[in-house]
């Protein structure tokens, strides 16, 4: 083209970066590459290689090892034995080198945005302008973290070697989120970068040798999923972090159930994208055009479903279908593109397929009138109107350039829509209106939530999902929790990961009549069955049955009700009703925990002599646990005001409000002894945080529990915040964490228990906290009251709200 | 087009929302070589070549006179093959008091003569008087008219009276183009820039102008990116397609291209003509020609090797 005609139509030509340099980089690495390990680049066991691939050309960029068994064995060892070191040089002592990694990113910055461009296919103008300084930005905040470490988290240390398997779609800012917290933290990792975009982590890898940083520290391994297998079963393996589809995350989740392996999983999504009628349509059309067009949709928060009122529905999509004429989609090195290739040819053609389902289900497709380039893997953006809450294009998570549109008549309505999915990571919401925007966000079940704007992404502010996109906070002072564990925690120091000293919960088979009630005087007492307490209403089990409950001579105190899944199921539809509960005044939940405590105590003669039955133990000890017990419920009603959320001190103009919110449904399987403390301490922090529970008390000595619901009743406990459902604790918390209803779920029991309540829980994927088997060594002791708990029952939300007249 | 209220009262500007945009205008586009050397020559086309200074003179206005009738070194323009074009830019733009002369200068041009006018920069005086002066202006051959806008209508919220104001201007022009200046780092919020642009075309401006040049903050991307919206919006509406005009503080090759991209995206690039485009600019010629030679000699050029404007 000519100067002239340049003049003339003022076309834009081609503005390619140069790839000279990192394709130099590549040829000095004879465009092969081997595994990271101990602090060298060792020669691997296994012999396999796999190609990986520049998506904008289908040209080969170089080998990469398929690492095996073998290989991951070596790294995990190597990992192990750098840890003492590395958790002992210090938090200053780490912090150096994280800094020292950060400065070499920038140093090094064109050429790392140019190589993840080329293995990536996503344009220059991001991984220039975003990724590649997020990257830096991440080793800078978490420098500090590590220099802090000491100061801000005491009595917590490393939680040992950590295994890390990150997605394609953002190599390095996944490497640098999984990292710089374990690193900082005093923790050893092994890193499994994603098949199709192995070369930047090698680029990394090259940087962790130019700082010194102490062999074995950093480990990085390539290969499929095999390899990424390998490492999350791997026995000395102490934490899993993995970033990627839900589909792996649950596999994940199963395979590492029991294990007593720390996990985080950061998962799919499909997160809406919410627009009022009182919003800056403008400004809310190139928003979509960030959530959905950015990285080519292939981003786990993309805003996928945009959410319009009806009102201003056509005047949006008129807007947006404007707007993507003028996109450009091209060689990704092109730094006037603004969408670059798909990563490999079968994500691309899950995108078409979806397309495709989506026209078939009679969804109306609108593309640009502009074609893509034939030669690479790319697709153009799109957007679908006319579908309607069950289409396929509407629930499945598509990552890749493909927004659905639907509309709504209220703010109801739009939460309703907007938290009809099975993902919670992120969601967006543009209205004008102050009060408007945060009566939403605290109603949206996502993570994330941003106002006015999206994709905005900090090292200072947790990310991380609700629901089906799994748990876990990466960024901030929350996602360092990931990676640190308390020093003297629930089991005492130095325990095993896993253990069995929690007694099972065995109901005797057969109804044996028990031994008689010690012989008293006087007539007989009038014979009191505790009933279960669903809804705030004492409830007969529903399969008519009772067990025994004896003491340790075997002599019958009482009976309690059988409790089945469908009582469990009862339980969990009392506590969704009660959803009023979370939306209460702290200050409300704080007088009622209060008022608890105030009417145990009244009854706190009664309660020592029914702990004394159960137990036998001593009336001095019985004493003291009711004492403790009014105590806990003072201090949980102390807390319920107090858990303050925190601002974020991100670089851009607004506040990053990280919200404490409850779970919602928690269930508490409780421990066989002692009877009255652990159901107290547990379920207090529980409520006093907002959740409503479904506990399952002891299986052997349930009746100080019961006992309580009269006390809950005298207290002002609305219905279904506490609900109580007796049996056999194995059976029950197999319905309970299996529920799908069910946000989070607390276990105290065996360490098969623990394992297969962590397996139950894949079908939503609810947090779990469980025991693996370890007793408790002390009910009353401090870690009972402060930060562990409250971190347990809660999750943080994280909201943006940029401001500025 | 009559005045409705009710439209202006539904406009929403996000400032935050709008920021992010124009910060990543310029990151998303490039325009490089062959491309980059057509699009300037196109600004240079789009330039109302400016003295609006105390001490002008009217030598110093047929210098400038001068200049927009050959904008380029005829070698530079030989060289990128544009020599037949005849380039020059698109208006000249001074104080009333030099109307005459530069109408004069420019004889036998097609070059319009544009006046700064109303009580230019502050637009207090009295407004007869403002009235007065268009005519004056017009009757001395300015074809266009650059008003400024009562700011103290607009930040009071006083639409009708602000309606009324550039109507009346309107009507003073008669045949010549009317620019309405909103004197836009004066209006501070990008609401009031928006209710104001739009006040303006509804009255009957040929072309919305961001500043005087003589307010703290001039033409910022972000007062920019609000007004084509308005200007967009009004066109959507209207079926009217009105100017735009930023000026102040553009002065390098560098700005005028990002402005370009601006209109490009957002507008289209059949809005980037004189007839829907300038730049207010005094300095900005100088830098662009320098530009040109770097782009024809690979080497980077010096001021004194281009004719003073």
């Amino acid at each position: 083209m000519s100067v002239l005609e340049a003049y003339e139509t003022m076309s834009y030509g081609p503005a390619p970066e140069s790839a000279q340099d990192a394709i130099a980089w590549l040829d000095r690495r004879d465009r092969k590459f081997g595994l990271y390990v101990g602090g060298e680049w060792v020669k691997p066991h296994s012999k396999e290689t796999f190609d990986s691939f520049d998506p904008s050309t289908t040209e080969t960029l170089a080998a990469i090892t398929q690492a095996d068994q073998n290989d991951v064995d070596r790294a995990v060892k190597a990992a192990r034995a750098a840890l003492p070191t590395w958790r002992d040089l210090g938090g200053h002592g780490r912090a150096r080198f994280l800094y020292a990694i950060a400065r070499q990113v920038q140093k090094q910055s064109r050429r790392l945005a140019v190589l993840e461009t080329m293995d990536n296919g996503k344009p220059i103008r991001e991984t220039r302008d975003i990724d590649v300084p997020l990257v830096a930005r991440h080793f800078y905040h978490h420098a500090g973290w590590a220099q802090l470490m000491e100061r801000e988290l005491p009595g917590y240390g490393p939680v040992g070697v950590c295994g890390q398997v990150i997605p394609w779609n953002f190599p390095l800012l996944m490497l640098a989120w999984k990292l710089s917290p374990a690193l900082a933290m005093g923790n050893t990792v092994v890193l499994k970068p994603a098949e199709f975009t192995s070369i930047t982590a090698m680029a990394m890898a090259e940087i962790f040798d130019q700082v010194g940083l102490p062999a074995g520290v950093v480990n990085i391994i390539t290969g499929d999923g095999r390899t990424g297998e390998a490492l999350v079963h791997h026995d000395d393996v102490d934490k899993v972090a993995f970033t990627g589809s839900t589909e792996v995350g649950k596999l994940i989740r199963s395979a590492t159930a029991g294990s007593g392996k720390k996990l985080s999983l950061e998962l799919g999504g499909k997160s809406p994208f919410l627009v009022f009628d009182d919003a800056d349509l403008d400004s809310a059309v190139e928003g979509v055009v960030d959530a959905i067009w950015f990285n080519q949709g292939q981003v786990c928060c993309a805003g996928s479903r945009l959410l319009v009122h009806e009102g201003v529905h056509d005047t949006m999509v008129e807007k947006l279908s404007a707007r993507m004429e003028t996109l450009r989609v091209g060689p990704p090195r092109d730094k006037a593109v603004d969408l670059g290739a798909i990563v490999a040819p079968v994500q691309l053609e899950r995108i078409s397929e979806l397309v495709e389902q989506g026209k078939a289900e009679g969804a109306t497709c609108w593309q640009p009138s502009w074609a893509v380039p034939k030669e690479g893997w790319f697709y153009p953006p799109t957007l679908f109107t006319g579908v309607s809450s069950s289409s396929t294009v509407v629930r499945e998570e598509i990552f890749g350039p493909v927004l659905v549109t639907m509309t709504f008549r209220t703010p109801k309505e739009a939460v309703q829509l907007a938290n009809d999915t099975r993902y919670g990571l992120a969601a967006s919401v543009w209205t004008e209106n102050v009060n408007l925007a945060l009566d939403i966000a605290p109603q949206l079940q996502s993570g994330v939530v941003w106002i006015n704007c999206t994709n905005l992404l900090d090292a200072a502010a947790g990310f991380g999902g609700y629901r089906e996109s799994g748990y876990g906070r990466e960024g901030g002072r929350e996602g360092l929790w990931e990676y640190v564990q308390p020093e003297d925690g629930p089991f005492g120091k130095k325990t095993a990961k896993t253990a069995d000293q929690e007694a099972g919960a065995e109901i005797p088979s057969g109804f044996e009549p028990p031994k008689k009630p010690s012989a008293g005087s006087g007539p007989r007492a009038i014979d009191r069955t505790a009933k279960m307490y669903v809804g705030g209403k004492q409830a007969r089990p529903d399969g008519g049955n009772s067990y025994p409950v004896v003491d340790p001579e075997g002599h019958l105190v009482g009976e309690a009700g059988l409790g089945n899944r469908k009582d469990i199921r009862n339980a969990v539809e009392a506590a969704r009703k009660a959803g009023g509960w979370p939306r209460t005044t702290a200050h409300l939940r704080a007088q009622i925990l209060y008022y608890i405590g105030e009417n145990l105590e009244a009854r706190s003669a009664e309660f020592a002599t029914r702990i004394r039955s159960l137990t036998g133990t001593t009336k001095k000890l019985a004493d003291a646990e009711v004492a403790k017990s009014v105590d806990r419920l003072f201090l949980w009603a102390a807390w319920a005001d107090k858990h303050d959320g925190a601002v974020h001190g991100t670089p851009f103009r607004n506040v990053t409000l990280a919200m404490n919110e409850p779970w919602g449904i928690l269930g508490i399987a409780c421990p066989q002894a002692p009877a009255l403390l652990p159901f107290v301490s547990l379920v207090a922090p529980a409520i006093a945080l907002g959740n409503r529970v479904v506990a399952i008390p002891s299986t052997r000595s349930p009746l100080a529990a019961t006992d309580l619901y009269q006390v809950f009743d005298t207290s002002d406990v609305p219905p279904g915040v506490v609900n109580l459902v007796t049996g056999h604790r194995e059976a029950l918390s197999e319905v309970l964490a299996g529920h799908d209803a069910v946000d989070a779920m607390w276990y105290f029991g065996t360490g098969a228990g623990s394992a297969m309540v962590e397996k139950e829980s894949v079908g939503n994927l609810k947090a779990t906290w469980v025991n693996y088997g370890r007793a408790v060594t002390d009910w009353s002791g401090d870690w009972a009251e402060g930060d562990e708990l409250l971190r347990r029952a809660t999750r943080v939300k994280n909201i943006w709200v940029p401001y500025g007249e | 087009m009559t005045f409705d209220l009710g439209w202006l009262r539904n406009i929403q500007v996000n400032r935050s929302a709008v920021e992010r945009r124009t910060a990543t205008l310029a990151t998303r586009r490039s325009v490089k070589k062959r491309w980059q050397a057509g699009w300037l020559l196109r600004a240079i086309t789009l330039i109302d070549l400016t003295t609006l200074a105390g001490d002008d003179t009217s030598g110093r206005v047929r210098r400038l006179c001068a200049k927009a009738r050959r904008p380029v070194r005829p070698d530079l323009l030989e060289a990128l093959g544009v020599a037949e074009l005849g380039l020059t830019t698109a208006a000249v733009c001074v104080y009333h008091r030099f109307v005459r002369t530069a109408v004069e200068a420019l004889d036998g041009t097609q070059i319009p003569v544009a006046a700064v006018s109303t009580g230019f920069p502050a637009g207090l005086s009295p407004f007869d008087l403002k009235l007065a002066e268009i005519e004056r202006s017009v009757r001395d051959g300015a074809s266009e008219i650059d008003v400024v806008v009562t700011r103290d209508l607009a930040l009071t919220g006083d639409w009708q009276a602000l309606f009324d104001e550039v109507k009346a201007y309107r009507e003073a022009c008669g045949e010549a183009h009317l620019k309405v200046i909103l004197a836009t780092g004066e209006l501070q919020t990008l609401r009031n820039v928006y209710r104001a642009s739009m006040v303006s075309m509804m009255a009957g401006a040929d072309f919305v102008k961001t500043s005087t040049g003589k307010e703290p903050v001039n033409a910022t991307l972000p007062v920019g990116l609000t007004m084509v919206r308005s200007i967009r919006e009004y066109f959507e509406w209207t079926g009217f397609r009105v100017g735009f005009k930023p000026a102040g503080g553009i002065s390098t090759a560098k700005d005028a291209l990002t402005w370009l991209v601006l209109m490009r995206e957002e507008l289209g690039v059949e809005w980037c003509i004189p007839e829907l485009f300038r730049f207010g600019a005094s300095s900005l010629l100088a830098d662009i020609e320098r530009q040109l030679e770097h782009h024809i000699t690979g080497r980077y050029s010096a001021y004194h090797r281009h004719a003073l404007g």
